[in-house]
């Protein structure tokens, strides 16, 4: 027999993949794949803060109510970001791989994850240091529409700053940091010149499929949070967006090793994940 | 009561002066003990995980950094990378998130040891050790909600008591236990003379 404990476990789980379906099948928001634990921590304190009794409840107030939603959508996606995260990779893409987009005629990237956008002006501002950005068109993507919203606005609080120009200048950065922003109180605005080759749109790598074929897929930190068989899915939609020789980054502790696409990619710098997409003969 | 060849994980959490403590604690276990150990020190964000290479020259455990979706295996001692929070899932495999700090941490030892608890059951031993704040009493405290023992580090023994303290307060503790008692009630669990 089982004990309280694991019965109300047991409860517990099945509430959570109900609500997961519930939010499929009503909103398309597709969670059913992601890691189980990190979603059961994720809801359950939303479920604390909420002041309902049972987890089931909040089936139903996901299903009526748009407002509730969207803080479970919030709780769900992770938005944690800075800007030049991991200065090691930047400098790694900054001193190798971008002197070999300058034979390139145009140079197409997709940011797929790109939470508020710290990461996407991250690389605008490479770009431009190295003389490339003229001829770059950036997408930026990510399946939740308020944070999309404000990496669109490219407004900061003014207390990150001191980490992001640390990390600017462990990236190899060129310029004195503060060239590109302007400061308005708590917060500061980055210049407007840097969003003018980058498109932000809302994207689910879940559910949506490949809209353009590009040069170079930045995907950092957010297969952690899928499971085998959705990563696999997930990186098909790279293989699929990239041409050969095209380049994949992925976060520090992501990685092919496991996938079915695999044999598909070289690893060009393996410290980093950067992979490159095999050229066949 | 304490089953020998139920435990199939130790988890511990150490904070300030985790390092001696972790060292202390590998020395004194026998070469043959195996269970594996999943470990969160916190440790600065940008630091190289440099615990790995001293825990390894001990030749007890073989240490790694947990990669995600790994299993645990017998033999081995796995270290949450920093600025990482290290999961376990209910198939055991590691989940890594960038998810907010939790009490200040991340990699967090609640959130380790909440998860673990779950996926291990009564087959888990979780290990509070020095530190200077209170996280992981949490997490000891489901341990032992679902099972599982509950050792913390003798406040007395422990180069910064907080932790210890917190976790007493907190949870309820099979045993207080020094660095070397820990050590040899964890060797006991494997040791084949004992075997019932
Ligand atoms: C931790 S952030 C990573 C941000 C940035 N790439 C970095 O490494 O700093 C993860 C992002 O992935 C997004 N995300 C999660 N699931 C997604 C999906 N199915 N489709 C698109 N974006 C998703 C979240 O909204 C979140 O903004």
């Amino acid at each position: 027999m089982k004990n309280n404990q694991e019965d109300q476990l047991e409860t517990q789980d099945i509430e959570i993949a109900l609500l997961m379906e519930a939010l499929y099948q009503k909103y398309g928001y597709d969670f059913r794949n992601y890691s189980k634990a990190h979603i059961k921590r994720r809801i359950l304190n939303r479920f604390n803060l909420s002041g309902m009794q049972h987890v089931s409840e909040m089936i139903h107030e996901s299903l009526v109510n748009h407002k509730f939603v969207d803080q479970i959508l919030m709780d769900l996606s992770i938005t944690v970001t800075e800007m030049y995260r991991d200065p090691g990779f930047y400098r790694t893409l900054r001193e190798q791989i971008l002197p070999t987009f300058h034979s390139l005629p145009y140079i197409k990237i997709w940011h797929a994850g790109c939470a508020s956008g710290e990461e996407v002006y991250s690389m605008a501002i490479m770009l431009r240091e190295e003389g490339l950005y003229q001829k770059t068109q950036i997408y930026a993507t990510d399946f939740n529409p308020v944070i999309i919203r404000q990496a669109k606005e490219g407004i900061y609080s003014i207390n990150r700053m001191k980490e992001f120009t640390a990390n600017y200048i462990k990236s190899g950065g060129k310029a004195a940091f503060s060239d590109y922003y302007t400061a308005q109180g708590e917060t500061v605005k980055l210049l407007d010149t840097l969003k003018k080759n980058i498109v932000f749109a809302t994207h689910n790598l879940v559910t949506d499929s490949v809209f353009a074929e590009v040069n170079m897929v930045v995907c950092r930190n957010v297969l952690i949070y899928f499971d085998r068989t959705l990563q696999d899915k997930v990186i098909g939609l790279f293989v699929e967006s990239l041409p050969e020789g095209g380049i994949l980054c992925l976060g520090s502790k992501e990685n092919l090793q496991f996938s079915i696409h695999a044999p598909l990619f070289n690893p060009l710098i393996v410290n980093e994940k950067i992979y490159q997409k095999k050229i066949h003969f | 009561m304490i089953v020998k060849n139920r435990y199939e994980a130790v988890v511990i959490g150490s904070s300030a002066g985790g390092l001696n403590a972790l060292k202390t604690i590998f020395k004194c276990l026998d070469r043959s003990f195996r269970i594996p150990f999943i470990i969160v020190q916190h440790i600065s964000p940008d630091s190289e995980n440099y615990l790995i290479q001293i825990l390894n020259d001990l030749n007890r455990l073989n240490v790694k950094e947990a990669d995600e979706k790994e299993v645990p295996r017998r033999g081995m001692a796995y270290l949450a990378p920093p600025n990482y929070h290290l999961l376990v899932e209910p198939d055991r495999s590691f989940t890594l998130t960038v998810d907010e700090r939790v009490n200040y941490a991340r990699p967090s030892i609640d959130v380790l040891f909440e998860t673990a608890a779950e996926a291990y059951r009564d087959a888990l031993i979780g290990i509070v050790l020095t530190g200077a704040n209170n996280d992981g009493s949490k997490g000891l405290k489901k341990i032992k909600e679902f099972g599982g023992v509950t050792i913390v580090q003798d406040p007395e023994n422990a180069e910064v008591d907080s932790m210890p303290k917190a976790a007493i307060r907190t949870a309820k503790v099979d045993h207080i236990l020094t660095l070397e008692g820990i050590a040899a009630f964890l060797n006991d669990l494997e040791n084949p003379m004992n075997q019932p």
